[in-house]
């Protein structure tokens, strides 16, 4: 007699699994529950149904002759209930049915975030063919949006799907950024990059705080905790699966994350097996189909009593949306004893690293071009030694003995109307037509285009495009790059986060070709800089990108304690604010009070824990961070002027006041000190500083390129204003056009012998120009002019406590 | 014998970040690399003595505030001309949590 089979589950998983028991001729009588009303499909073709690449009939793998011809009893759109594990019968809505061997492939639910509203109408999951349908019809609508929150797999192949049907679709992501589990921030920014192409705005580190509803109890729009409101007709929540262990925990099995099996796929239960999305194997739970078809083959074996057991391999991925090109298998995170091979090819939009352990290729990141996806995967698969054919591996099996990469190709790639001279508004376009018009050299592209003519900050890049145009005529004189991880020096940089609009640092490390997966120390802090000076409004300044003293706002002593100066505005002081001071220094023991050149008072040997606390005190009578640790403005020196001083002419601790007051908070590209003197006696020793204003009895005179450090020089005579205000714009207007153009650590006067101070002076004497510069640079403080030192007080306590103190455990 | 101690959460250090355990025998600076790795060494740069914990973290590595020597943190080896070595501790991280290895800081301090 032959045995009774009973499968809960018509999946994909139970599906391959029968297919192996007919071909092989088993000897069960097969019933088969479905709670969905029909019975195997295959899941992962519903994103090209979706947009319109496939219909449900194609996506059919069993249909109901194929149940007839196997001799299977469907009992689809009826659910089970329960298992009663004594009598080995299975209980459905409609009767019972007994069982030798019972088979449970419930699979998955997805998982829905309990916000506020989650049960609104119009939210719902990606997971069957109704919610494929729920999407498909929004598309039909004219001018509908969608919100998708998750930016993994399954999340974006519903924006990409509803995209394409004319849904203004948003992707909401909590993470920094799209698919972090397959991908690395690398491939992460290029997928982001095409979805963007296609339409689809992508939010990363977005929290979702509250589903709104509309007066009939649909879904209106997605509220986020930083107040954004993003409008939705339909929200798709794609954030995970989690097991559907319900019936198996309920019959009394062991369930752990998922229904525990063992190798032979076996539960708890003897006669009772499991395979698919519902089950926890050593540990680990599956999502992906790979190692589901695996389970099938083990699972079918061992009702056949074949001796087979499940070993779960690496898996790859590779994301269904036309267009977006990726693949990602194995493990590709660093680690002891592993290196990277990366290569990138900004012109084409390239991304590929592998990982290596000892001469074994462990794993594969691939965007853009993932051709050669499958031959990395099984060198992974079958742990190839790949020592022989290492320098090449990158470029696939057709490259073996390739051309290296090209660190020209970010030129090559930019368009003809991109900027290449901003002084005198060059494109590409135009040097290249005065190259091929026969100017051929430097000198020569200058002449005819003007290009790199005024403050010479591009010409490594017109030195470039010359070099792509003419090939191997042209000889590249060698200039130095940033640091090792890039081939582009710092002006190059700098003009190309402009000119291609990188407003991040992963677009940085890609579009210009980044030999390292994240910087070092040398060239993460000039980028964060740079970033944040251009794109003010885009870019979010990364802490960890900066150097000690700018993270925790204070400056790091030779033992390891900190400096700590507050902000005394033109170097005024009170009573107040000096027992203030006082009162910190007894209370936390302060060894070492010390007044500076500039003016303020400098407190000595503070521990970095105590450093919150010693803000706090100080915030609450008044003071704020004196920034005598930033790459910023630092302090604005001056005298007592025309109230108290007989010679004095303008009222220069009112004007140092005002600039102070104007200008803290801002980054600039090294240290900015100022000076106001109020007559040419110079008190406040103006002439040597970064700015300085002497105050005379027909106005202001304005210098700027002093130096007082490792070199020492007068200023230079910039601007005589009239009146305070003349003289806040006009300064305004040099910081703001030395933030945007100097190297990172050039002091203004470094970079004025760059640029040439006669260039300084027509940028800012052109009155629209001039303007534009403070406009820009008010733009930035409306951003970057804050206390840190309340910021942290109040949001980044716990950066200056230890993490965990284990002088107990370690005494005992 | 390995004895694990429960430290804290993955995510109470910052991605490319440090913080620090104190312990009887000084800090261990317990460091967050961008793949989520996570290191544990003496919190000292065997050159002047510099908190490496407020250095800068790329890949692997980390270059001490002080003077900028760079450590591969999976050997605690100054890399490039700089000669010298930091200790270095066992971690591991399990379901989001890091552990350090007891019986290594207890070793220390006997030693």
């Amino acid at each position: 007699m032959k045995k009774k089979l009973v499968v809960i589950g018509a999946g994909m998983a139970s599906g391959r699994m029968l297919e192996h028991l007919f071909e092989a001729n088993a000897d069960y009588d097969v019933t088969l529950f479905n709670a969905e009303p029909r019975g195997n499909y295959n899941r992962l073709m519903l994103s090209p149904v979706l947009s319109g690449e496939k219909t449900y009939e194609q996506i059919v793998t069993h249909d109901d002759a194929w149940y007839a011809e196997n001799g299977v009893t469907c009992r689809f759109g009826e659910k089970v209930t329960g298992i009663d594990r004594d009598r080995k019968v299975v209980i459905g809505e409609n009767g019972e049915v007994a069982y030798d061997k019972l088979v449970i492939g419930t699979g998955s639910n997805p998982f829905i975030i309990p916000l506020p509203g989650h049960d609104l109408k119009g939210v719902i999951p990606y997971r069957d063919l109704e919610d494929t349908q729920s999407m498909m019809d929004l598309g039909a609508k004219p001018g509908s949006k969608a919100v998708v929150i998750g930016g993994g797999l399954l999340g974006l192949e519903a924006a990409a799907g509803m995209a394409a049907r004319g849904v203004e679709v948003t992707v909401v992501h909590i993470m920094g950024h799209l698919m972090e589990r397959q991908l690395d921030e690398a491939a992460g920014y290029l997928l982001r990059k095409s979805l963007g192409e296609k339409g689809i705005k992508v939010m990363c580190k977005a929290n979702s705080k509250e589903i709104l509803a509309d007066e009939n109890g649909h879904v209106r729009a997605l509220l986020l905790d930083d107040g954004t409101e993003l409008p939705c007709d339909l929200l798709v929540m794609a954030v995970g699966i989690r097991p559907n262990t319900k019936l198996g925990a309920e019959a009394g099995l062991a369930v752990g994350k998922g229904i525990h099996v063992d190798d032979q796929m076996v539960t708890s239960d003897p006669d009772i097996l499991s395979l698919g999305e519902c089950v926890e194997h050593n540990g680990a739970i599956f999502g992906l189909v790979a190692p589901l078809y695996d389970q099938a083959r083990v699972l079918a074996n061992t009702l056949m009593g074949i001796e087979d057991a499940f070993k779960n391999k690496e898996v790859s991925t590779k994301l269904k949306v036309t267009g977006c090109d990726l693949f990602s298998a194995g493990d590709f995170a660093e680690g002891e004893g592993r290196e990277d091979i990366v290569f990138r090819d900004p012109a084409r939009g390239v991304y590929k690293r592998l990982i290596l352990q000892g001469n074994k290729v462990i794993g594969a990141v691939m965007y853009g071009d993932t051709a050669d996806g499958a031959w990395f995967y099984n060198h992974i698969k079958e742990g190839t030694d790949v020592a022989e054919m290492r320098d090449t591996l990158i470029f696939g099996p057709a490259y073996q003995g390739g051309a290296a990469a090209d660190p020209l190709s970010a030129v090559a790639a930019l368009p003809a109307d991109a900027e290449i001279c901003g002084c005198n508004g060059v494109c590409k376009g135009k040097i290249v037509d005065a190259i091929n018009g026969g100017a051929t050299t430097l000198d020569g592209v200058r002449a005819t285009t003007k290009a790199s003519n005024s403050c010479g900050t591009c010409t490594g890049l017109v030195e470039q495009v010359l070099a792509v145009t003419l090939g191997e005529d042209f000889v590249m004189p060698t200039s130095q790059p940033i640091c090792k991880c890039s081939d582009h020096t710092h002006e190059d940089v700098r003009r190309l986060i402009k000119a291609q609009e990188l407003k991040s640092m992963p677009a940085v490390f890609q579009e210009l070709a980044w030999k390292t997966v994240d910087g070092c120390h040398v060239c993460r802090p000039a980028l964060n800089y740079y970033l944040l000076a251009d794109w003010p409004l885009d870019y979010q300044d990364d802490p960890q990108s900066r150097f000690i003293n700018e993270r925790k706002h204070a400056n790091i002593q030779k033992d390891g304690t900190f400096s700590v100066v507050p902000r005394m505005w033109g170097g005024m002081t009170t009573s107040d604010e000096l027992r203030a001071i006082a009162d910190v220094v007894d209370k936390f023991k302060i060894p070492t009070v010390h007044v500076t050149g500039g003016q303020r008072i400098d407190l000595l040997g503070v521990k970095g824990e105590d450093l919150p606390e010693v803000w706090s005190d100080l915030n609450k009578a008044g003071m704020v961070s004196g920034h005598a640790y930033s790459k910023g403005l630092r302090t604005v020196k001056t005298c007592v002027g025309k109230d108290h001083c007989r010679f004095g002419t303008q009222d220069s601790t009112g004007l140092g006041i005002n600039l102070e007051k104007a200008l803290w908070g801002s980054w600039t590209p090294h240290k900015v000190k100022l000076a106001v003197s109020g007559c040419p006696r110079n008190c406040a020793e103006a002439t040597c500083k970064d700015i300085g204003v002497v105050c005379v009895d027909s106005g202001y005179e304005i210098g700027i390129a002093g130096a007082a450090g490792m070199d020492v020089k007068e200023t230079e005579a910039f601007h005589k204003a009239a009146s305070e205000e003349e003289v806040l714009e006009y300064v305004q207007a040099v910081m703001q056009l030395y933030r945007e153009n100097a190297k990172y650590l050039d002091r203004i006067y470094k970079w004025v012998n760059k640029v040439g101070l006669d260039w300084v002076k027509e940028q800012v004497a052109d009155e629209a120009n001039r303007k534009a510069l403070v406009e820009r640079f008010l733009i930035s403080q409306s951003v970057y002019q804050k206390d840190p030192w309340a910021e942290h007080v109040e949001k980044e306590q716990a950066r200056y406590t230890p993490m965990a103190n284990l002088m107990m455990e370690a005494a005992e | 014998m390995t004895q694990w101690i429960d430290i804290a959460a993955l995510v109470d250090i910052p991605r490319q970040g440090a913080r620090v355990v104190k312990t009887a025998q000084g800090c261990v600076a317990v460091f967050r690399t961008l793949d989520d790795h996570v290191f544990a060494l003496e919190d000292r740069c065997p050159h002047k003595g510099g908190p490496l914990s407020e250095g800068i973290v790329h890949g692997h590595k980390v270059t001490c505030p002080l003077h900028n020597w760079v450590f591969d943190m999976n050997t605690g080896e100054a890399q490039g001309a700089d000669n010298g070595q930091v200790g270095t501790f066992t971690a591991k991280v399990e379901a989001g949590r890091i552990y350090l290895d007891a019986t290594q800081l207890m070793a220390r301090s006997a030693a």
